[in-house]
């Protein structure tokens, strides 16, 4: 038993470049299916939109400095989609945001100023966009603080955040609210529901209350509130009568669970389709076309039939990229040839763990308009791509929002070129 | 199968954890009751210490809903819900279970005693006084919402229709036993809706696919009763186009997936050969609509109606087939509501232990279906209906309820 289903485009990977393509897509009046295996990263990053920010000098302006990377690197993922992809497709996110599923709750920033938010450890993030309710914790903005948390809440140590911030310049102090939660431990997400709770709200800003300095501006992890932040954020600075701001915490990410839902009702409200659970198993090809590809759902496999393809599956740390026992390097989704694969004898790996690592810079090759090399219609987004240190370079959302977005925009071209040629 | 393979299909994955922690960002029970630790304490890493033999170490698994949404977001392919389903049985073997859960989780029984007696069996479940007996005798919560016995079964009203349409396209129907003994409507109107596109419904006489049976860890009664209804439905298998439908969402999934990898009948041919045939209503509409094949003579039904997804329909993996279907209707608003669960998945809710979780689970949902502005909320799960209309206080209805009207076959 063999179902078929077609579709002008099917995107693989439900991260955010994934959704940025699919999305784009569906806006641009494609019929688009994302598959994806479960949730992507979209659920463990601090969910700022970090374009660049280090070269590795701290970056100001990413606008600026984006210019000279691209000179210099060549294959960097930006220099194939341009400074105007990154521009346009971080307004077109913001967009999203303001008119998405979540009452107020906004994208600030741009391309042409990083912003600098605190992070869980204390250091200051540079990023080019943040929601509202880390905004207030631009380091330009702030004062004194207090870094606030519960002890139920193992994975955020205020101390940490506050003595780093300290040597940072920004004079921070530790609080730890004695609230009795129902469990030893919990995480953010568990923490976000009670702070939904007016009640519970009120309680926790009396007993704050009493241990605030006038002046300090408060900040909590990124736990305050799923379905309405901006509410939540709101009611807390009146209560307490001063600028309240999240900090991103460890995963599970609470405002990656928000941009998430930003990203799937905007697929959605365009008339794209998302199937989770998706796992993408293999797929057909004829004379360089990819022209289906089949998940494993229950019962039987589906088979996508699809005139575009878009691999937005990740890099090594989804697993769509892997490094056998054999030493050789794979894309498993749709085997698509690798660039950037150190060669046989170089180093591969480097000692010390946050460095240029050689072989993790490995992605599918493509060339400048994102196609995949030896195909002529499957394109490649977000950390699939080869050529960047994201965790090094501050530039992760970055380029999975202008890959994401620029891929859509080269498939939308060739769509309309098709109807064209049919009318 | 090999012991190997079994290690690789379930237990195995469990090494594909990276504890990335996306399982709990979606964990409906874990979010609400300290009494779960979440599915990934309880599945990858509390499965190390699991040993043949040995113990349970962990009692809080019974806490697990096995509604199956971990298993669906995790990136890394990791059997969450199937690890923790197989860890509830060995637990229920070691602790023996409550005379309750034989009871409810045998449809068949109910439906048959209570069919006849419908007046006064619904009239019972309705007095408070005999509520309360249920409750202190058998554990079921005095407040848990139950079907009422519609007093009549959908396989009699099928046995006894000579005026069906013959047609050399056939469709072979699993009614399961919500339909059968609850919502006989709900059956007929399916049968309408597949004669108006052309096919003959044949109805094979079935019973229970045996999920109550496995959600409450009654794992050996689950087998017999999962492989006696594959034998039933084998028989109807003319070729391998022939197409197996239901409209209960969570039966649907049980033949197609979960007895398989949960009850470890992966090996069993006939269930196997059966499972691949298997379709959910919603799936196998928008499949004829995606080939042409659907008739779209719908009429405009202005109203707006909220659609609850339900965790048995996102498992299997098809994405949401109803919004895309229910988005043919001229004139429907759907309003799709995001909120994960519903609380009752099948009878955990009705355990007096756990009613009080599943409501809380529910509340973000009946929250959202209040918020909506929608008079009716659609759900492709019957038990996922009972529960959401009696907390919305809101008719709840199966989406192809909305096709019939659409395709005015009501009238």
């Amino acid at each position: 038993m063999r179902s078929q289903l077609h579709f002008d485009a099917v995107v693989i990977g439900g991260g955010m470049a994934g959704l940025t393509a699919g999305t784009r897509l569906a806006q641009a009046g494609a019929k688009v299916a994302v598959l994806a295996k479960g949730y992507g990263s979209t659920h463990l990053s601090p969910s700022t939109i970090d374009v660049l920010g280090y070269t590795p000098e701290r970056v100001r302006s990413p606008s600026e400095s984006l210019g000279k990377l691209i000179a210099e690197r060549p294959d960097h993922p930006y220099a194939l989609v341009g400074v105007d992809a990154v521009s346009d497709s971080l307004s077109w996110f913001a967009d999203c945001a303001a008119h998405g599923p979540l009452p107020s709750y906004e994208y600030v920033g741009g391309i042409d100023r990083n912003l600098a938010i605190p992070t869980a450890m204390g250091v200051l993030r540079p990023s080019a966009m943040v929601p509202s309710t880390m905004a207030g914790g631009e380091a330009s903005a702030l004062g004194t603080v207090a870094i606030v948390s519960v002890p139920s809440l193992r994975e955020f140590h205020p101390a940490l955040c506050a003595a780093n911030l300290t040597a940072a310049g920004i004079e921070s102090r530790a609080l730890t609210l004695p609230m009795a939660v129902e469990r030893a431990d919990m995480n953010p997400v568990g923490m976000a529901r009670r702070f939904e709770d007016p009640a519970w709200r009120g309680h926790f800003c009396a007993q704050l209350l009493a241990q605030l300095r006038t002046e300090e501006h408060v900040g909590l992890p990124a736990m305050l509130g799923l379905n309405d932040p901006a509410a939540v954020v709101a009611d807390l600075e009146r209560r307490l009568g001063r600028t309240v701001f999240e900090i991103p915490t460890l995963p599970p990410s609470v405002p990656g669970m928000r941009r998430y839902e930003i990203l799937r009702s905007a697929l959605r409200a365009a008339g794209g389709r998302l199937a989770l659970g998706a796992d993408v198993i293999s797929h057909e090809r004829s004379n360089g076309r990819v022209t289906s590809v089949s998940t494993h759902a229950a019962g039987r496999d589906l088979i996508y039939v699809a005139d575009w393809f878009v691999l937005a599956s990740g890099g090594f740390a989804s697993g769509a990229i892997e490094l056998d026992s054999h030493w050789v390097t794979h894309e498993r989704v749709l085997g698509l040839p690798l660039r950037g694969v150190p060669e046989a004898g170089s180093p591969r790996f480097e000692r010390e763990y946050l460095t240029e690592q050689p072989l993790a810079a490995a992605g599918v090759a493509v060339d400048a308009e994102l196609r995949a090399e030896g195909t002529e219609n499957v394109f490649v987004a977000g950390a699939s791509l080869p050529g960047a240190t994201p965790w090094r370079e501050g530039s992760g959302e970055g380029i999975a929002l202008a890959s994401g977005y620029r891929a859509a925009a080269v498939i939308a071209g060739g769509l309309r070129t098709e109807e064209g040629v049919a009318s | 199968m090999t012991d190997l393979l079994e290690l690789a299909q379930l237990r195995g994955t469990l090494d594909h954890c990276v504890k990335c922690t996306i399982c709990e960002t979606a964990c409906p029970v874990s979010n609400v009751s300290p009494l779960f630790p979440g599915p990934k304490y309880a599945g990858p890493q509390s499965e190390r210490y699991r040993v043949a033999d040995e113990p349970s170490v962990d009692l809080s698994v019974d806490y697990c809903s096995g509604c199956g949404i971990c298993s669906q977001v995790c990136p890394q392919g990791v059997k969450i819900a199937e690890i923790n389903a197989q860890a509830r049985d060995k637990l229920k073997r070691q602790k023996g279970w409550p005379l309750r859960d034989r009871i409810i989780t045998r449809p068949t029984w109910l439906g048959r005693a209570g069919t006849p007696v419908a007046p006064l069996a619904n009239l019972s479940l309705k007095l408070k006084p005999a509520r309360i007996l249920i409750e202190k005798t058998l554990g079921i919560h005095r407040d848990a919402a139950m079907p009422a016995f519609a007093g009549r079964r959908f396989s009699a009203w099928a046995r006894q229709r000579s005026d069906g349409l013959k047609s050399v396209r056939k469709i072979v129907y699993f009614h399961g036993c919500g339909t059968e003994y609850y919502e006989p409507w709900e059956g007929e109107k399916l049968v309408a809706i597949l004669e108006h596109n052309g096919f003959e419904v044949v109805v094979p006489k079935q019973d229970c696919c045996g999920l109550p049976l496995q959600s409450s860890g009654l794992f050996d009664d689950a087998r017999k009763v999962l492989g006696t209804l594959a034998r039933a439905l084998d028989p109807y298998l003319t070729d391998d186009d022939t197409i197996i439908v239901g409209n209960a969402t969570s039966c649907t999934l049980m033949l197609k997936r979960e007895g398989r990898e949960v009850l470890g009948l992966q090996d069993d041919p006939v269930l196997k050969r059966v499972s691949s045939h298997v379709y959910d209503i919603c799936e196998l509409l928008l499949e004829l609509h995606d080939r042409g094949e659907l008739k779209t003579d719908f009429q405009p039904i202005d109203e707006v109606v909220a659609y609850h997804a339900p965790c048995q329909q996102q498992g299997h993996w098809v994405g949401k087939p109803a919004l895309d279907l229910l988005a043919l209707i001229p004139g429907l608003q759907v309003r799709e509501m995001n909120a994960r669960c519903c609380g009752i998945a099948g009878t955990y809710g009705l355990k007096v232990e756990k009613y009080e979780i599943a409501q809380a689970v529910g509340r973000d949902l009946f929250d959202q279906v209040a918020a909506s502005g929608a008079s009716t909320v659609l759900c492709d799960s019957e038990t996922c209906r009972w529960q959401l209309a009696d907390a919305t206080q809101r008719p709840a209805a199966h989406p192809i309820e909305y096709l019939y009207q659409a395709y005015g076959l009501g009238s």
